[in-house]
C-alpha cells in the first residue's frame, strides 16, 4: 500500500514538474507546480515528516504560488511573449549541467545508506519524528535565535515591498 | 529538549538588537517626525550605541543561544567594519538623496536592517544562521539599489541585483542542504570536529555542498566568474548605495567565507585549487576590465572585483596569518573605498552629473582638498605606501608566500601594477587635464566633510601604524568555545 | 501510516461527491450551446478584449502580506501543540515574533498600501 502511494506520488510529482517546464502559458506552469508540490507533500507525510508536508501545502502551494500568480499577472506575461533567445553556448551548458546533476543524484543514491552518524540520528528519532510537537521542541529551544531572525526577515520583506510599491507625487501626476 | 536559560544571553546580541530596534523606530517615527535629519542622526546614534555595546566584549569570547551566536573577536572585528560602513554611508547619503528627491525614512531603516543581517552573518558558526543573516542583509540591499524609483537604470540595478542575488541564495541553500546531508549538522564546530569521519563516508555530498556554498558566496562577494551583475548594479544604483555595496556586503560575505572555509572546512584539502583559480581569475579579470571603463562608478565596480580577488588570495593561503591579513585588508578597504565613493557622491550630487571620469577635469583647481583626498584614496586603492592599501596587500601577499603560494603572490603583485594605470588616470584627469569648461562647483555639507576626514585619516593611520591594527585583526582569529 | 488511510478515504469521498453532483447535473440539465451563450458574462455588456489584463501592483502587496502571515501561522501550529511542555519562555518568544510582524503590518497600514482607493 505504502509503496503504491509512493509511486503514485512520484509519478505525479515528476509528471507535474515536466508539464510545468513544458507549458508556454506561465499561469498553467504555476498550476502544474502546485500539483508537484502536493505530490511531494504526500511523500513527506510518508516519511513521517508530517509537519514539513503540511508546511509545503500551506505555505508553498497555498501562499507563495498565489504570489507567483499575482506577479505573472502583474507583469502581464503571456505565453507567446517568450520568444526564445538562445546563444550558441546555451545547449552545451544545459546538457553539462543536467548530466552533472544526474551524476550527483546517482552518487547520492549510492551513499544513501547514511552510515554512522545518520544511523545514530535515526535511532534517536522518536516514532512521531517530524510531527508538529518534535519540531516545536527543537524550534523553540535550540533554534530559538534563527526563529526570531525569521521575524526580522519577514519584516524587512514587508518594508521592502511597501517601499517598492508606494506611489508618490510623481506617480500620481503620471496617473499610475 | 529543555530550554536552557543559561544559553540565552541577550548581551551577546545586544548590538543587533539595538540596531534592529532603532531601525523599527525610524520606520515608526517616519510617519510622525517631519524632519528627516533627526531620523538620520537617530540611526547614526543607534550605530554608535551598538558599537559601544560590542566593544567591551573584545577579548572575552562567548557563545550563546545553543551555539547559534558566537560573540568572538572575529565577530566583533567585522561588526566594527559594518558599523563604520553603515555610519559613513548615512553621513554621505543625505545630501545626495535630498538633491535627487528620493530621501525617505525607509532608506535609513533598510540600511540598518542590512547591517543587522551582516552582523548576524559574522557572529555565528551555524550555516542556517549564516543563511538567515545573508537574507536579512540582501533583501534591503535589493530595495536600496532600486531606491531612485524614477530612474530607469536604478530600477534595472535593483532587478538585476535581485535576480542574481536570489539565484545565489538558492545555490547557497542547496549547498548547505548537501553539507547537512553529509554531516547531519549545520554547526561548523561539529563539522570540524568530526571531519575525518564525514570525509570518509560522504565525501561527494560534502564536496559538492562545499563548492555550491563557495559559488553562492562567490556571487555575493563578486568573484569572477560570478561577477556579471556587478558593473550594471554599481553604475545604476544611487551613488551612496553603491558605496555601501562595494564595502559592507563584501566584508560580510568574506566574514562568512573565512569562517566556513578556514574554520569549518579547514581540512578540505583539495579545495585550494578551486580557490586558487577563483582568486587569479577575479584579480585579473577585474583589473583588466577596469582599464577600459570611462564611467568612474563602473571603474570602481571592476576595481572592487579585483579587490575581492586579493582577499581570495588570503582565503586560498589559509591559516591564521592569512585570515588576519584578510580582516585587516577589509577594514582598510572599507576606509579608502568608502572615501573614494564619498568624493564621487559629492560630485554626483549635482543632477547634471553622469559620473564620467572626464568630469573630474579641473577638480584640483576648483576644489583642491577634494582632489587631494581623491588622489589619496586612488593611491590607497592602487596600493602605494604609506597608505593602508599598501600594507594590506603586503600582508596578504607575504602570507601567501609564507604558505607556499608564490605563483599566486606574483600574479597578485603583477595585478597591482596593472591597477596603477587606471587609478592614476583619475588622479591625472583631476589634476593635470586641461578642462574644456570650468568645473561646476559642488557644495560640501559638514557631514560629507566629516566622512572625508574620517576615511582619509583611517587610510593613513592604518597605513602608517599597521602593527596595532594587524595585531587586533590577529587577535580576531576565531576563539571558538 | 494507517491513520492516514482515513485521510485518503476522506479525500476519495470528497472528490467523489463533487464528481457525482457534476454527473447528476449533466444528466438533468438541457444542453443547447450557441455563440452568444458561450460568451463571458459582463453585466450584459459586450466583452471587450480578453481576460489578460495587467494587474495593479497593489495585489502584490496583499499577496506578500498573506505569505508573511501564512508563515506566521505555520510557526504557530507547532508552538500551540507543544506549548504545554515549553511554557512561559515559548510564550515570550512567540510574543516577540508576532510583535515584530505586527509592527510590519502596522507600518504597511500607516503607509496606506492596504487602502484600495
Amino acid at each position: 500500500m505504502e509503496l503504491i502511494i509512493f509511486y503514485l506520488a512520484a509519478v505525479v510529482a515528476v509528471g507535474g514538474g515536466l508539464m510545468m517546464i513544458m507549458q508556454r502559458n506561465p499561469v498553467a506552469s504555476v498550476l502544474y507546480l502546485i500539483v508537484t508540490l502536493v505530490a511531494i507533500a504526500v511523500m513527506f507525510v510518508q516519511l513521517n515528516a508530517v509537519f514539513v508536508g503540511a508546511l509545503l501545502i500551506i505555505v508553498y502551494a497555498g501562499a507563495i504560488l498565489v504570489l507567483f500568480l499575482f506577479v505573472i499577472m502583474l507583469l502581464n506575461l503571456r505565453g507567446e511573449k517568450f520568444a526564445e533567445k538562445r546563444t550558441r553556448l546555451d545547449r552545451p551548458t544545459r546538457i553539462i549541467l543536467a548530466v552533472a546533476f544526474i551524476l550527483e543524484l546517482l552518487a547520492m543514491f549510492k551513499q544513501v545508506a547514511f552510515p554512522g552518524r545518520m544511523d545514530e540520528l535515526m535511532v534517536q528519532a522518536s516514532p512521531d519524528f517530524g510531527g508538529a510537537r518534535p519540531v516545536a521542541e527543537l524550534l523553540y529551544t535550540k533554534y530559538l535565535f534563527p526563529f526570531e531572525l525569521t521575524s526580522i526577515l519577514l519584516l524587512v520583506a514587508i518594508v521592502g515591498a511597501v517601499v517598492m510599491a508606494r506611489r508618490d507625487e510623481k506617480d500620481k501626476k503620471r496617473g499610475i | 529538549m529543555d530550554l536552557k536559560l543559561a544559553t540565552i544571553d541577550l548581551g551577546l546580541i545586544a548590538p543587533e538588537i539595538i540596531i534592529a530596534a532603532v531601525a523599527m523606530l525610524i520606520l515608526l517615527l517616519g510617519n510622525v517626525v517631519r524632519r528627516r535629519t533627526i531620523l538620520a542622526y537617530f540611526g547614526l546614534f543607534g550605530l554608535v550605541a551598538a558599537l559601544l555595546t560590542a566593544l567591551p566584549r573584545w577579548g572575552n569570547p562567548a557563545s550563546g543561544f545553543y551555539g547559534m551566536v558566537q560573540a568572538d573577536n572575529f565577530a566583533i572585528f567585522f561588526k566594527i567594519i559594518f558599523i563604520i560602513a553603515a555610519g559613513l554611508t548615512i553621513l554621505m547619503a543625505r545630501r545626495y538623496l535630498i538633491s535627487h528627491e528620493i530621501e525617505s525614512p525607509e532608506f535609513y531603516a533598510l540600511l540598518l536592517f542590512s547591517a543587522v543581517g551582516m552582523m548576524v552573518m559574522a557572529a555565528t558558526s551555524d550555516l542556517v544562521v549564516i543563511f538567515l543573516g545573508l537574507e536579512i542583509m540582501s533583501v534591503p540591499l535589493y530595495v536600496m539599489a532600486a531606491f531612485a524609483r524614477h530612474d530607469v537604470s536604478s530600477n534595472e540595478a535593483g532587478i538585476k541585483y535581485f535576480i542574481m542575488g536570489a539565484f545565489a541564495s538558492g545555490i547557497l541553500i542547496y549547498g548547505i542542504a548537501l553539507v547537512y546531508g553529509a554531516t547531519g549538522t549545520t554547526d561548523l564546530r561539529r563539522i570540524l570536529a568530526d571531519w575525518g569521519f564525514f570525509e570518509m563516508h560522504s565525501q561527494l555530498f560534502l564536496y559538492s555542498g562545499a563548492i555550491l556554498v563557495l559559488i553562492g558566496f562567490g556571487f555575493k562577494v563578486a568573484a569572477v566568474p560570478f561577477h556579471m551583475w556587478v558593473p550594471d548594479v554599481y553604475q545604476g544604483a544611487p551613488t551612496p548605495v553603491t558605496a555601501f555595496f562595494s564595502v559592507a556586503p563584501k566584508a560580510a560575505g568574506f566574514a562568512a567565507l573565512l569562517r566556513i572555509f578556514t574554520y569549518g572546512f579547514a581540512d578540505m584539502s583539495q579545495l585550494w585549487a578551486i580557490l586558487w583559480i577563483l582568486a587569479v581569475l577575479t584579480m585579473t579579470v577585474g583589473n583588466i576590465l577596469a582599464i577600459f571603463q570611462d564611467n568612474i562608478k563602473r571603474m570602481l565596480a571592476y576595481s572592487s572585483i579585483a579587490h575581492a580577488g586579493y582577499i581570495l588570495v588570503a582565503l586560498t593561503a589559509g591559516g591564521d596569518g592569512a585570515v588576519s591579513s584578510a580582516a585587516y585588508y577589509l577594514l582598510a578597504y572599507t576606509f579608502f573605498n568608502l572615501g573614494a565613493f564619498a568624493v564621487i557622491t559629492l560630485i554626483d550630487t549635482r543632477n547634471s552629473s553622469t559620473a564620467q571620469i572626464d568630469e573630474m577635469q579641473g577638480l584640483s583647481g576648483r576644489h583642491p582638498f577634494l582632489a587631494a583626498v581623491l588622489a589619496l584614496f586612488m593611491f590607497a586603492l592602487a596600493g602605494f605606501p604609506p597608505t593602508a592599501g599598501f600594507m594590506g596587500k603586503f600582508y596578504i601577499f607575504s602570507e601567501a608566500i609564507k604558505n607556499g603560494y608564490i605563483g599566486l603572490a606574483i600574479i597578485g603583485v603583477m595585478n597591482s601594477f596593472v591597477s596603477v594605470y587606471y587609478y592614476l588616470r583619475v588622479v591625472v584627469v583631476s589634476f593635470f587635464a586641461r578642462p574644456n569648461k570650468e568645473f561646476e562647483a559642488v557644495s560640501y555639507t559638514p557631514a560629507i566633510f566629516i566622512v572625508l576626514v574620517i576615511t582619509a585619516a583611517g587610510t593613513l593611520i592604518l597605513g602608517i601604524l599597521p602593527g596595532y591594527w594587524l595585531s587586533l585583526a590577529r587577535a580576531g582569529i576565531f576563539q571558538f568555545l | 501510516m494507517s491513520e492516514y488511510l482515513a485521510v485518503l478515504v476522506f479525500l476519495g469521498v470528497g472528490i467523489g461527491m463533487v464528481l457525482f453532483t457534476f454527473f447528476l447535473a449533466r444528466l438533468i440539465r438541457p444542453a443547447h450551446p450557441y455563440k452568444a451563450k458561450n460568451q463571458s458574462y459582463e453585466s450584459a455588456e459586450k466583452p471587450i478584449g480578453d481576460a489578460w489584463v495587467q494587474f495593479n501592483n497593489r495585489f502584490y502587496i496583499f499577496a506578500l502580506m498573506f505569505v508573511v502571515f501564512d508563515v506566521e501561522a505555520v510557526f504557530l501550529f507547532p508552538w500551540a501543540v507543544a506549548f504545554g511542555q515549553l511554557g512561559l519562555y515559548a510564550l515570550i518568544e512567540m510574543v516577540i515574533f508576532i510583535a515584530v510582524l505586527l509592527f510590519g503590518l502596522l507600518y504597511a497600514w500607516k503607509k496606506g498600501v492596504l487602502k484600495w482607493v
